[in-house]
């Protein structure tokens, strides 16, 4: 019986990967391994991918990886930060090149935020394009309508830019092509911190 | 090959015209120019059609002469109407009828000339040489050379700084910026067609505006590589002054661009790709209309243990120098700008709760304290100790006590 519900759940899942494209949940913490394991494929180009997660899950080490990995190649990318919480010292300790980067500080406004993300995806160019909308309040992020991110991910199509989105919970519902989903690690699995 | 120009009473247009088709100009005299047009002929074909294109671009009635030997062609065009092509060798023979007064001789030779019934450029040239040497000296000699056509000097180069400069005095004080745009559009376009004549960018963009009852408004637009646009420049312009707007309805403008080498970039197949650098200020400077410019660019790390210190510049998308990755990784801390005032109950010398805008409840751990200060020499010191806190909910948080005000902080949070 087991092993008939595994193949009827493997075949359902190969289907909806054929149909819909990868999607998968990321138990991420903050050990560099599972980070390298992850973004090779886990960020596309050309799509809009949502990494989601309460406080602590790791979201921002996540992007700060797939930065550095980019800054690096060398290509440019742009950080738009909703809440203005972008650390500097952190990301170049966490390996990004920071004359590569672009940072757009919207001082808490996610209508400045959404404007800035379409005005670059707009210009081109970037290899990777982070609207940041952790700290901006569940209730403006909710506000956003479809439309805008109907637009965006519209723009973001046929470009060679990875789009992410990063949020405290999902809300551009199906226009995201992949959504990862971040939990915060045991505190005790923590011994480079406490 | 040389060709000479020469029309009376329009030095600046004869130079204009000269520098449209070569970098190499002499200013002979007020009336003349002379231009190397050695491989202008890929361009524009045999040495009388190069003379049809410098007519046609002067645009008034002028003398072309075309020859090998600079003065040649100066004396032909001052001499001769029209398109003159004097083949190598035949110089000589067109010069001869020039009249003698053409020569730049000094007066006693030019006297003694014509006491001997020299009129012509061919009647000095057919005279012995050994004879004028003696007569005239080495003088004498010089201007037959010249009447020969064989004189074979060298092409003195003009060096003077050719400024990239447009004025126009508006025939009515104007504030909008609309109609603005269309001067700032035929300005730019003269301005860049000229850079272009010289295989020349810009780097800078001036604007001086001057204004109606009020000081003139400046404004200054530095390009972080050489472009050469005018519809990049004309939107560049366009956004500083919706955000930075004159005071006062506009007289005069003055643009000016400061003229650099254009960049040279050899694209690969394998290369990463890079935004446009026009597309790029373009969108920058739209960013900073609504954000403000502080909140705009790279940021840059300055050399200090002072918590968030960074200063913005400018962004570039210019590849630089890639230093070796961190070796260790250290958790990422999203801050809190400003940080977030909070109270915090101390048990045994550590945090045991916290209360703020963004967090409550009980600290489940604490790491600490770390204690930093500096700038104690300067107006604005800090004294910090910190603690890294978690909490229940599987969150990590950065708090802070502020020694000289002994109030908690909550700093970022561990992401």
């Amino acid at each position: 019986m087991n092993s008939a519900a595994a193949a009827l759940r493997s075949s359902i899942q190969a289907s909806v990967l054929e149909k819909l494209g990868p999607r998968f949940d990321a138990d991420f913490g903050f050990r560099a391994k599972s980070k390298q394991e992850l973004l090779p494929g886990g960020i596309p180009r050309g799509a809009f991918t949502e990494i989601h997660g309460p406080a602590s899950s790791g979201r921002t080490t996540l992007m700060f990886g797939a930065l550095a990995h980019l800054t690096r190649q060398p290509e440019f990318c742009a950080y738009v930060d909703a809440a203005d919480s972008f650390d500097p010292v952190s990301a170049a300790q966490s390996g990004v090149h920071l004359p590569h980067l672009l940072w757009v500080r919207c001082a808490g406004n996610s209508e400045h935020a959404l404007k800035a993300a379409d005005l670059l995806l707009q210009g081109g160019g970037f290899g990777m394009l982070v609207l940041d909308l952790t700290g901006v309040s569940l209730r403006d992020a909710r506000r956003i309508s479809l439309a805008s991110w109907f637009r965006l991910r519209n723009a973001i199509e046929k470009t060679p830019t990875a789009f992410v989105v990063a949020e405290e919970q999902l809300n551009a519902a199906s226009c995201s092509g992949k959504q990862i989903l971040c939990h915060p690690a045991n505190p005790v699995s923590r011994p480079e911190l406490l | 090959m040389f060709a000479a120009l020469h029309a009376p009473g329009n030095p600046e247009l004869l130079l204009e015209c000269a520098r449209y088709f070569s970098p190499r100009i002499e200013k002979t005299s007020a009336d003349t120019v002379l231009l190397d047009i050695a491989g202008l002929d890929h361009l524009f074909g045999s040495p009388r059609q190069i003379a049809e294109a410098l007519t046609n671009r002067a645009g008034i009635p002028l003398n072309v002469a075309v020859a090998a030997d600079p003065d040649a062609a100066v004396y032909a065009a001052r001499g001769i109407g029209g398109i003159t092509v004097i083949s190598p060798g035949k110089e000589a023979a067109l010069l001869a009828p020039l009249p003698l007064n053409l020569l730049p001789g000094s007066p006693d030779v030019a006297e003694a000339l014509h006491a001997w019934g020299i009129r012509t450029f061919g009647q000095l040239a057919k005279l012995p040489p050994l004879g004028i040497a003696a007569r005239l000296g080495e003088e004498g000699v010089h201007l037959q050379r010249l009447a020969r056509g064989e004189a074979g000097r060298q092409f003195r180069d003009l060096l003077d700084p050719v400024t990239f400069e447009e004025n126009q005095e508006l025939d009515y004080p104007v504030e909008l910026l609309e109609p603005l745009s269309f001067v700032f559009s035929r300005m730019l376009t003269d301005l860049t067609q000229r850079l272009a004549s010289r295989a020349l960018a810009a780097n800078e963009i001036h604007l001086e505006l001057a204004l109606e009852a009020a000081s003139p408004h400046r404004c200054t637009l530095r390009l972080p590589v050489p472009m050469r646009d005018p519809a990049a420049f004309l939107k560049l312009l366009q956004l500083e002054l919706s955000a930075r707007p004159p005071g006062a309805p506009v007289l005069k403008i003055m643009l000016r661009l400061n003229p650099v080498p254009p960049r040279t970039q050899q694209h690969g197949l394998y290369l990463a790709r890079a935004p446009e650098p026009e597309k790029l200020e373009i969108t920058l400077a739209r960013l900073s209309n609504f954000l403000g410019t502080e909140n705009v660019g790279t940021p840059q790390l300055i050399d200090t243990h002072r918590p968030d210190s960074f200063r913005m510049t400018h962004f570039a998308a210019i590849v630089t120098k890639i230093a070796d990755p961190p070796h260790r990784e250290t958790p990422v801390l999203r801050r809190f700008r400003p940080p977030k005032h909070a109270q915090v109950l101390m048990t045994r010398g550590r945090p045991a709760h916290i209360n703020s805008m963004v967090v409550q409840g009980k600290v489940l751990d604490a790491s600490g304290p770390w204690q930093s200060s500096g700038d104690w020499w300067t107006r604005e010191p800090w004294d910090h100790k910190e603690w890294d806190i978690a909490l229940p909910d599987g969150s990590f948080y950065r708090l802070y006590e502020d020694c000289r005000t002994t109030r908690w902080f909550l700093e970022g949070n561990y992401d």
